[in-house]
């Protein structure tokens, strides 16, 4: 267990250390960084003071090695638009993302896992057929369109729900369907195929013949053993439904991370952006970690000195 | 016939149509899509506004939606082409360079591959951008950038497999070189498994384009694209449904017509797959 989670975590160091070190080259894929952070109408003095208080007139590995340091102490700099620091303005901004993931998490999970299981258990019937055609148009769907039909709906037509911005708890539930619709067909599937590849194994066919019934062998057996596949993309999923937030978040005026990033490209505020992406990586490789260790949870077949099954 | 033959004429079909008015774009459009009729904005859908028939309504700026549609087809078809080919040809030959090398070059690749894994890659698209500024050669590049891993993988594991194999072993005995090994005896091998990738990714692709498009980082104003067109709409959802809803059921159609293919292609070529 000491040796696995020691190799994982240092992969984990490794992919780290490989994100950051890309976003810094990406930073300087045009060449000089400044021009990313000024607005369009600085004058070259402008340029040039802030170039050189920021350090990008220096070697480039010295400027590698202080945004390494830096990184290390958890700073993601500061915003030179708006004047604070990058992470002031992100912290203002997690809450709401955090909802409308949760939220969309919700919509993902609680549609999708139940639908999955009544795939795989009536794949026969005809209405089961019906429905995997919809999961799987649901998949094909742009998340800014289904999010304007959901307005165009719900909040033009019909008048139920407020077309956007937040407030009460009615504000979340069309871009959380929106967001979520995605992933929910994404656990669909995932779910259905998991269950079948487990029907078809020893251990369903000898509960059936000791005389389990139906409801014992899927809660017993079958969704224990079928949930592993499905952690891990609900690890996926949950990384998706961050990185689907910047769009749901224009469509829907929700101010939270996406929206943050999509304002700072076109205010040209470089740093918020690279702060973003550095957080949404890091998140990324924490719930992959996370689905890692949920694994032996689940199943303790998994021995965790790395040989899986 | 069969249903099993539906399932490939459908979606063949529905693609093959938008390819041929995207390359058709100039000559089947009713009229220029940038162009102007300040007295015809906003018509809904079968309007005759002066010498103007809006088939399918008109926008803001009185210019017609099917056109605009026709030719945002040709944007969203070049771009998913050029970054899908541009991304699969870097991704399938790092992929097989470490598969058939392994050693360092797998080492390396590999934990590259992991690294751009593990930013969600519409972020990586969005930083991208930032950098290089929008624009059509810079949404293909960026997504290409960004889409090259999900290949490598897919390359890197069926080359590790197929390097085992007795012919490809004799083949390096006998001196064969690297590239002539991995053109002769490793790629044949993968284009199944890359054909079902890269239709899926095409799907994705035309998806990225007009997500970049829709948040304005894609293709700029006034070339017509179908996510800048929604998010255009999205201002006149009151009044005029037709701007943002046609261009989304454009970019539905056609990625269920690509996931419908790409999961055929997957049951005939690959079902370990699936």
């Amino acid at each position: 267990m000491r040796a696995f989670l020691l190799r994982r975590l240092r992969q984990v160091g490794v992919t780290l250390w490989g994100v950051v070190t890309l976003v810094f080259f990406l930073q300087r894929l045009t060449g000089d960084p400044t021009y990313l952070l000024v607005p369009e109408t600085a004058t070259q003095a402008d340029i040039d003071a802030l170039r050189h208080a920021l350090g990008f007139d220096r070697p480039l590995w010295v400027q590698y090695g202080s945004f390494l340091a830096q990184l290390v102490q958890f700073d993601l700099g500061q915003s030179v638009v708006q004047n604070t620091s990058v992470w002031s303005i992100l912290l203002s901004r997690i809450p709401y993302t955090l909802q409308l993931a949760g939220g969309a998490l919700l919509v993902a999970c609680g549609l999708g896992l139940p639908i999955g299981a009544l795939l795989a258990l009536y794949r026969d019937r005809l209405w089961a057929r019906g429905l995997a055609g919809l999961v799987f148009a649901a998949q094909s769907m742009p998340t800014f369109w289904s999010g304007i039909l959901l307005i165009l709906l719900f909040a033009v037509t019909l008048g139920w729900l407020p077309p956007s911005s937040v407030g009460g708890i009615e504000h979340l539930i069309l871009p959380s369907i929106a967001l979520g619709l995605l992933s929910m067909a994404t656990f669909a599937r995932m779910t259905r195929t998991a269950l079948l590849d487990e029907w078809t194994k020893d251990y369903v066919r000898s509960a059936r013949a000791r005389g389990a019934s139906s409801a014992r062998l899927f809660w017993r057996h079958l969704a224990r053993n079928a949930s592993i596949p499905v952690i891990t993309v609900a690890a996926i999923e949950i990384s998706n439904l961050l990185a689907g937030a910047v769009i749901v978040e224009t469509v829907f005026a929700w101010p939270g991370l996406g929206q943050v990033t999509v304002q700072s490209i076109l205010a040209r505020d470089f740093m918020v952006v690279q702060g973003v992406v550095l957080l949404g990586a890091i998140v990324t490789i924490l719930l992959s970690l996370t689905a890692d260790l949920l694994y032996s949870w689940v199943d303790p077949r998994i021995r965790l000195d790395g040989q899986t099954r | 016939m069969s249903r099993q033959t539906w399932r490939w004429v459908i979606p063949l079909a529905i693609i093959g149509g938008v390819v041929l008015l995207a390359l058709l774009a100039p000559w089947v459009a009713p009229y220029d899509p940038n162009g102007q009729n300040l007295l015809g904005r906003l018509k809904p859908p079968g309007t005759q506004s002066r010498a103007w028939l809006y088939l399918l309504g008109s926008d803001e700026l009185g210019r017609d939606v099917l056109s605009r549609l026709i030719h945002g087809a040709r944007v969203s078809l070049m771009v998913a082409f050029a970054a899908a080919l541009l991304s699969g040809t870097v991704g399938v030959i790092l992929g097989m360079l470490a598969g058939l090398l392994r050693g360092r070059v797998e080492a390396v690749v590999m934990r590259v591959v992991d690294v751009f894994m593990s930013i969600p890659a519409i972020l990586l698209a969005i930083l991208t951008v930032a950098v290089l500024g929008p624009g059509l050669i810079n949404v293909i590049l960026v997504l290409a950038l960004t889409r090259w891993p999900r290949y490598a993988r897919v390359a890197y594991g069926q080359t590790l497999s197929i390097a085992n194999m007795p012919y490809v072993k004799l083949a390096l005995q006998m001196g064969a070189g690297t590239t002539r090994i991995l053109w002769r005896h490793v790629f044949p091998n993968l284009v199944g498994a890359v054909t079902v990738v890269a239709t899926l990714e095409f799907g994705l692709m035309v998806l990225f384009e007009a997500g970049l498009s829709f948040l304005g980082l894609g293709v700029q104003p006034p070339t017509a694209s179908w996510g800048s067109m929604l998010s255009t709409g999205r201002n006149y959802l009151e009044t005029a449904w037709w701007i943002a809803t046609l261009p989304g059921l454009c970019l539905f159609v056609l990625v269920l017509s690509i996931n419908l293919l790409g999961d055929a292609l997957r049951d005939r070529w690959d079902p370990r797959l699936r």
